[in-house]
């Protein structure tokens, strides 16, 4: 047996699964601090508006959790369709 | 300088091409013979995590509480079949036997838990599942709170007086679906699509918190329920679409010819089939992430403990308490979820009634007119 041999014996596609998902989870992190780096400058610019910016973080924020979640599924699948 | 550099690459080259494929003899066990492995499977079962946690989120035809040993706590549910050769037939789950495995009237569990008839033959599976109990639990509860509630407004209470009770709990979460989710973006139409805004966040709401509870189904985390409520989301904001919204998705604004050609397919699976996917795919995915992230901490126990007994309750509390700083989370997240889902489809209805792109007020940019 080569070491090719091994780490494809190894399942590559659960490898790759978990890989994937942990670069969703980069991505989502990045994205979602970056909004709440944005929300946080903004509320200390106009402490007035922090409600409506509030509202906006948070909406957006799903929207990037969702693209995230979309990878972690296809990681999934990867890992459970073998 | 350049021929170190080439005798380097043509170096790492050959080393890896020498451990990639060149054959090395390794010293092999022989693994136990299938035969043996057969008998003695049923006592010394390996901890299988990951189908202990699929078996927790999958839906099942049997309310499973927990195991002792050989007693299994649970309440089997109602089986109801439908088939072309036989009809209707109805008997308990528990006809399947402790493992799932005898064969009833001609209907067995295959190794997925769906039911299939002996003979090959169509099966339709009506049964009432766990998720379908805890769907009617939800609901059940769902329409005595707010029956209660609207019945103290009609007294008077709330109106002429103040508010009391769960009153002060429900009115604020209807005053903020109304004011900060339906009027901001349907405007002067928003009260005619507030039952349903207010009917779609609240069930959400109420099946995520329900099915935090330990034993409870995971109804939100499946797809046929969030594919359910993302269609009809979907039928209700084609049915609020207008000639003005259609000819811009098939003739968009403001981009060049070229562009438009590219854009126009795009917009059209974007209405129809992205933005509802991506409602159905964002609620279905943060649930059952929420109770994987749950279920492994708890199956961590039991992995340390088919290491060393003590190693699995020393770690114990160390996993409850992640599992409870997690519940924390998922809390939060079933009523950002359910708030989600509701503010997406009045965007999106938002964005048919006023035609597409230059809306008053939908929250897009406006484009920069001198």
């Amino acid at each position: 047996m080569s070491l090719l041999n091994i780490l494809l014996d190894a399942s590559l596609a659960n490898a790759g699964g978990a890989i994937g998902a942990g670069l969703a989870a980069i991505g989502a992190g990045i994205g979602i601090g970056l909004i709440g780096k944005g929300a946080a400058e903004s509320v200390a610019r106009q402490p007035e508006a922090a409600n409506d910016i509030r509202g906006n973080m948070i909406l957006t924020a799903a929207f990037v959790e969702g693209v995230a979640l979309f990878a972690v599924i296809a990681g999934l699948l990867a890992v459970l369709k073998a | 300088m350049a021929k170190n550099s080439i005798k380097a690459l043509l170096v790492a080259t050959l080393s890896l091409f020498m451990i990639l494929f060149c054959n090395i003899c390794t010293a092999q066990e022989i693994t136990a013979l299938p035969t043996e492995h057969h008998t003695t499977e049923k006592k010394e079962e390996k901890l299988d995590p990951a189908k202990i946690i699929m078996d927790h989120i999958k839906d099942s035809h049997e309310f499973h509480f927990f195991s002792i040993g050989s007693f299994n706590a649970s309440i089997p549910l109602p089986v109801i079949i439908y088939s072309p050769a036989n009809g209707f037939t109805e008997f308990s789950s528990s006809k399947f036997g402790e493992d799932g495995d005898v064969i009833y009237n001609g209907y067995g569990l295959d190794e997925n838990k769906q039911i299939y008839s002996s003979d090959g033959a169509k099966v339709y599976d009506f049964s009432i599942t766990k998720n379908v109990v805890q769907m009617f639990i939800a609901l059940a509860l769902l329409v005595w709170i707010m029956t209660s509630v609207a019945g103290k407004y009609k007294t008077g209470q709330g109106l002429t007086k103040a508010p009391a009770g769960l009153q002060n709990a429900i009115e604020p979460i209807i005053t903020f679906v109304r004011d900060d989710v339906a009027r901001p973006n349907l405007g002067k139409k928003a009260d005619k699509y507030l039952p349903y805004l207010l009917t779609v966040f609240f069930f959400i709401l109420i099946n995520n918190l329900v099915g935090l509870f330990p034993g409870s189904a995971n109804v939100t985390g499946n797809t046929a329920f969030t594919a359910v409520l993302g269609v009809i989301s979907l039928v209700v904001i084609l049915f609020s679409t207008n000639r003005h919204f259609w000819g811009h998705i098939f003739w968009p604004p403001g981009v060049p010819f070229l562009v438009k050609l590219i854009l126009i397919p795009i917009e059209l699976a974007g209405v129809l089939l992205i933005k509802p996917a991506a409602l159905i795919i964002r609620l279905f995915a943060n649930m059952v992430a929420g109770h994987i992230i749950i279920l492994s901490f708890i199956v961590l126990i039991f992995i340390f403990g088919a290491m060393a007994t003590v190693a699995g309750y020393g770690f114990s509390p160390l996993s409850v308490a992640f599992a409870v700083f997690i519940y924390c989370i998922e809390i939060l997240v079933a009523f950002i979820q359910a708030f989600i889902f509701a503010n997406l489809t009045a965007v999106f209805i938002g964005q048919s009634l006023e035609g597409g792109d230059h809306g008053e007020g939908n929250g897009h940019d406006d484009p920069i007119i001198a």
